[in-house]
Order: C-alpha cells, then structure tokens, then sequence
C-alpha cells in the first residue's frame, strides 16, 4: 500500500509537478515514459515518490518515446490505469502508437507538455506537437496553468476510461511557461482525488484469464472503415458530454468551474481573439485594458481542441464581428488549424465575422500584451469596415520583413 | 513455480490442447504455425501474447476472425515486445495492489516476431526489454526473409540468398553480408537464457522453451522458420528441409545461460554437406552455376568455422 502524502491546502507547483502529483493520486498502476525537455520534471517527480513509497504501481523507464507508449499500450489492454509523458520530437516519435492506442480503444493519459518541433532544434514551448497530434484520435484537452494541469489530470482519466468513451487523452500544458512556472495550486488530498477519478474499471482485459481477447487485429477494405467510423462516432458524441459532467462533478467537489470553450468579456464582444494556452490568460487582461479605452474585447480559449467542440465555439462567437484565430504552431502550407476550425464551426451559422489568423510564439517567443494590443487594433479596425483590411495571415512578434500572406 | 508439462510423444504432443488454431491463414507448410504451437504447447500455465506485424500477425487476427484461444495483442511492427513487457508490468502492478483476477495463477509472457521486426525495425524495443529485465519471452521465428511482403532482405538473409531487394543476377549473387548473429547479441545482454531451436528438433525445442518458462527474466528464443514461398520448396517439405539445416549445421540447436554458459544441444549423428541445404531450395539456385559455385565453399567453411567455435565456448565454459 503506498504511503499517503500529505499535501497543504495550496501547494507552490509548476505544471509539472502538479501532473505529477494527479499522476500519484490518481494511483497509476503503469507509468512506462522516456524522459524528454520540458516533460521530463514529470517523471523524475514521479520517480521519486516512487523510490519514497508513495506508488505502489510499476514504473518504467524505456528505451524511447515509442518503447514507451507501445508499453503503455500493452499494459493498458493488459487491464489496468496507465499515463506518460512526453513533449515535441518524443511525442513526433510517439506518433505511430498514438494512432494505435486510440484505435484499439486503449484508455491512457498522456501528459503533453508543448514544445516546438525541429528543425531548428528547440526546446522552447510552442503547439508543434499539439498539433501534430491533432488527427490522431485522442482527446487533447488544454491548460493555462498549474492549475488547470492538475485539475485537467484528474479529469482527463475519468473520461478516458469511462466505457462508453475508452479513447486516450493527451493533457496538454505549455512548455516551460506553464510547465516550469511555480504558482499557487488547490489541492485535494489524496484521498479525495481517488475518489474523483474512481477505480479502475477493466474492459476486455488480457489478464482476465478466463476470458482470453484478442487486440490489435487486422482490418481491410471489409471492415477498416466501419471501425474508424466507430472510432470518431466515439470522439465526437460521446467524450464532450463525459467531461462536461466531470466539469459538473468537479465544481461540485472544488467550486472550480471549467467549460468546454472558455469565454471571458465575451457576453457584448465585437472583437474576439481565439487562442491556447498560457496566451489565454494574457489576452484576458488584455481585453480588461482595452475595455477602459472603449474596445469591447473578448477573449475565447480552447478547453477540448480534440474532440473539437464546434457548436459550441459557433455560440461563443455568434455575436462578434471580427476575430483573430491565434495559431502557435507554423501551418506550413494552409493557414493555421485553429483559423480553419474556427471557420468551419462558423461557416453553415449566420455569424458573418471577418476573420484574420495570426500566427505567435514559434519556438517560445513570447507573446506580449503588445502584440496582443495590435492584434485587437486589427479587429476593430476590421470590424468597423466590415471587412478584412489586414492580410488573412500575419505573424506576430517576428524580426524583419512581415511575411505576411493574402 | 508451476509445473512442468510432461510430454511423452509426438502424438501426445500434437494432441494436448489447442490455444493456437490450425484455422489461420498461413502458408500451406509454414513452419511458424508448427514452432508457435509446439512454444505455446509446452506449458499448461496460462499466456499473455503478443506479435509484432508480420506473417504470423496478419494470418491469425483478420476481424472478425481470431486464431487465438489466449490473450493476444498487436501493436505494430517494431513493438511486440515492448507490448508485452507493458503487459507483464501491469500483471506485476496488479499482484502488488492485490487486484488480479485469477490471483493463484502465473501466466507467462511471449512475444513472437518475424526477423525482420527481431533483427531490423524492432531490434531497439527488443534490447530496451531485455535490459530491463521484463520477465517475458521473445520468440524470434526466424525464416531469413520479409515473407509478409513478399521476400525483401533482412538482416537474417543469409550470404548467397536471392531476395527480392538482394536479387541474384547477371553481376550480381544476392545477399552479401553475413547474417547477424541475434543470439550472441541476446546473450551479451546478459539475458538468464537464450535459445536456438528448430521446430523438427521438437523434444528439444520444448525443453529449451520449459527452460525460458523457469527462469526469471527475458529469454530470447531464435526459432528456425523455413518458409516454403521463400526459401522456394514444396510445402510438404518444411520438415526435410529443416533436417538439412539442423544437420548441416546451418542452423546449430545450442543454448547461453546467464550469457556466457554455452551448451550445444544437438550433434548430428552424420554431418551432412551444406551443398545439400543449399541445393534443395530455389533461393540458392543461382549458386549451382559456375560463376557462383566458389560460395558455395566458402558457406561450408563459415559453418565449420562457427561450429568449431561453438564447440570450443562450450569446452572453456565461458
């Protein structure tokens, strides 16, 4: 039995040692992972407790990113809780078994701490690896904070393994920003965090003994198609209302509320930026500021980027006349992928936004409350002349010549 | 630990109870079905299996269908080891918290892969296991080849064979590098037991895979597969075929205990010439011709050579 720990009211984390922690409490009973910049705080926290006797689950250390999601996969159909870790060219590496995981169905959680992808080498935050996941099939919830990171942990393993969902789910916090940034977090006690997430409840396990199961089959022309269809019929009903229950329960049990698009000063907003991240809470007050000078400024932020929750993001922004998509990760050949779900969320609604996609933060440059300001300075002026009067693209924070296109 | 199965004969054997099904997809003559059932036949306890993408993987587990009558999983390619060692964790995690199901019962864990997902693409996940010291066992079945796809090299192709990326032609006679010798590599991992069986060697196959149940960690079990699309000999042949290879000493039955102890577990009564392996099979035709015929020579001296390196480890004991 592992040891409890006893954990103050509000603890000073950083968003990795809270999904740490979420992991403990959670009682993992696998964690296979491979160490990599900015996740790695992740599972050297977790080492730790373990070599204090505070988890009694197993704990392994492979050889790669792959070794360990293909070992989280096979402990996972083997019946029983299961998270990792990983961030950018580790979770690139992941990529072949993430698609494996979610179409076997395999409930696991894994804790993405975004960082850019190279080349150029970077170990800087941006949402490379987010988005590279993007069409893999499993859930990606976001994070602003420490908070969020530990509340969303907790979250995230309800929802993954309740049977009518059984699809992973990535936790996604901002690399070094979020991840190595040490604020003021609520904590539950062990106790009561456990409770939240709830025994494990297997699912054609392999070592039930009696019951032998085969995962992983072979499916062609005949029957591919029916089971992918499956797969995304899941993702797509199933899994928002699952956690906007857990959001209710979780309010109930921490009077934490979480929704599935987060809006702020978007009840009478004409202008709207959408974003991720750590850039949420600073576009926030930066649509304070701007409401003192008369620019009714509101703010979206992605909670669910996958499933993406489209009726949902239409009704935030059914009102506002012009907003800005902001894209961390280089789009290379199209616009940026917030910019294109956002346009068709809205497109068949009656919302006729101008809308503009600007692209941030590459490699971790950081986004200022001045370039936020120009942003929201574009969409009043696009708002006011009905449309677009600044190019469909356009990169913020970038030395040199814009580079902007259309 | 649990009991040793006790097998008498060859009917005894070929009849004690299924867990591999003859209804699967593979070729007529395919001695993968013959090795997994003699590995999966030799223990009573139950098994936790995994297989890596390949011949044995797409003819046994095509939806709805399944050929297994214990649990089994595929994950991809590289990984079936790694899928299996996340499996034996969380057996290890369940016993600890006291949450097993069937808590009196000990499966074992075995992961089958072709030597193109042993030698080649999962050559990483497989030593990352074994370093570990996963209490699982890898059964390489072992037939030189990327059969699955239609008979691309690996790095088990043996010198002289004619592949389909290795072609034997005009300038050129197939495969030219050496076959890498998987099992040293096991041994040196310091793996409690490594294994070469050949599936016509039955009796001694079973008692090399009874040895891998009993110990405690990774074993590693390089099986002969000879494989009758391939290779290119009749399908009612795979037996005869393997005889040339065992007795010839193309493919030598020895075992490494703790990763130095070498036992040879077979001597052939009457050692035959590898000309004979070689001649009975098409991939080796073109070496039958008086450009090529020089390697056949140099094969017989490679296997002398090996041979009476085995003999000498066994003799040093080291």
């Amino acid at each position: 039995m592992a040891d409890t720990f006893e954990l103050r009211d509000i603890e000073v984390w950083d968003g990795n040692m809270a999904a740490s922690h979420a992991l403990r409490q959670a009682q993992v009973d696998v964690v296979a992972a491979y160490p990599i910049t900015p996740s790695t705080p992740i599972v050297e926290n977790y080492a730790n407790f373990k070599a204090n006797g505070y988890i009694d689950g197993e704990f392994v250390m492979t050889e790669s990113e792959h070794g360990a999601m293909s070992c989280c996969i096979g402990a996972a159909a083997a019946g029983g809780r299961v998270a990792t870790a990983t961030s950018s060219q580790g979770f690139a590496l992941m990529v072949e078994t993430l698609y494996s995981a979610s179409g076997m169905r395999i409930p696991i959680v894994l804790n993405v701490v975004n960082r850019a992808i190279g080349a150029p080498l970077n170990v800087n935050g941006d949402h490379s690896d987010m988005y590279m996941g993007r069409d893999s099939g499993w859930i990606q919830i976001d994070c602003y904070n420490p908070q969020n990171v530990y509340d969303m942990n907790l979250i995230a393993f309800r929802v993954s393994e309740d049977h009518d969902v059984r699809l992973p789910a990535m936790v996604h916090q901002d690399g070094f920003m979020t991840s190595h940034t040490a604020q003021g977090v609520k904590t539950l006690s062990d106790e009561v965090a456990y409770n939240f997430v709830g025994e494990y409840k297997p699912m054609n396990d392999m070592l039930d003994l009696d019951h032998p199961v085969t995962h992983g089959v072979q499916t062609e022309e005949d029957w591919h198609f029916e089971h992918k269809a499956r797969q995304q019929h899941a993702l797509m009903t199933a899994v928002i209302p699952k956690i906007q229950a857990a959001f209710d329960d979780f309010e109930k049990l921490t009077g934490r509320k979480y929704n599935i698009v987060e809006t702020y000063n978007m009840d009478d907003a004409e202008v709207a930026v959408v974003c991720m991240g750590t850039s949420v809470e600073t576009a926030e007050e930066v649509s304070n500021e701007l409401r003192a000078q008369g620019i009714k400024a509101g703010v979206v932020g992605i909670r669910v980027f996958r499933p993406f929750p489209l009726e949902q993001i239409a009704a935030a922004l059914k009102d506002v006349k012009a907003i800005a998509a902001l894209d961390r990760s280089s789009p290379h050949g199209t616009v940026g992928a917030l910019f294109n779900e956002l346009s068709g969320a809205l497109f068949n609604t009656d919302t006729k936004a101008v809308m503009t996609n600007y692209i941030y933060g590459l490699g971790g440059r950081d986004l200022t409350k001045a370039h936020l300001v120009e942003i929201y300075n574009d969409l009043k002026a696009n708002a006011d002349a009905g449309k677009p009067t600044t190019p469909l693209q356009q990169y913020i924070g970038l030395r040199g010549p814009k580079l902007s296109f259309f | 630990m649990s009991e040793i199965k006790k097998i008498k004969n060859l009917k005894e054997f070929s009849t004690s109870a299924d867990r591999f099904e003859g209804a699967n997809l593979l070729c007529p003559g395919c001695a993968h079905s013959i090795i997994v059932r003699e590995v999966l036949n030799a223990t009573n306890d139950d098994l936790i299996l995994a297989a890596s993408t390949g011949c044995l993987e797409v003819c046994t587990a095509v939806y709805p269908y399944t050929s297994w009558d214990a649990s089994w999983i595929h994950v991809g390619f590289e990984n079936g080891s790694s899928a299996v060692a996340g499996a034996e964790a969380m057996y290890k995690a369940l016993k600890t918290k006291g949450r097993l199901k069937q808590p009196d019962r000990t499966p074992k864990f075995v992961a089958f892969g072709g030597d193109g997902a042993t030698y080649d693409i999962g050559f990483q996940w497989i030593s990352g296991c074994f370093e570990r010291g996963h209490n699982i066992m890898y059964v390489c079945l072992d037939n030189e080849v990327y059969a699955n796809t239609g008979g691309q090299r690996s790095s088990s192709t043996p010198i002289g064979a004619s592949a389909t990326t290795t072609p034997a032609g005009s300038v050129s006679y197939g495969e030219k590098k050496n076959k890498k010798d998987m099992l040293a590599i096991m041994a040196a991992h310091g793996a409690p037991y490594v294994a070469q069986v050949a599936p016509n060697k039955w009796k001694d196959m079973v008692a090399k895979i009874q040895k891998g149940f009993a110990a405690e960690g990774p074993v590693y079990i390089n099986a002969m597969s000879a494989c009758t699309t391939e290779w290119k000999f009749a399908p009612e042949d795979t037996i005869s075929i393997s005889d040339l290879a065992t007795d010839s000493l193309v493919f030598p039955l020895y075992e490494i205990i703790d990763g130095t102890q070498l036992n040879i577990t077979y001597r052939p009564k009457n050692i035959i010439p590898v000309r004979d392996y070689l001649g009975a099979q098409g991939r080796f035709k073109h070496l039958f011709t008086k450009q090529y015929e020089y390697l056949i020579d140099e094969w017989q001296a490679r296997v002398d050579a090996k041979w009476e390196y085995l003999q000498r480890r066994e003799e040093a004991s080291v």
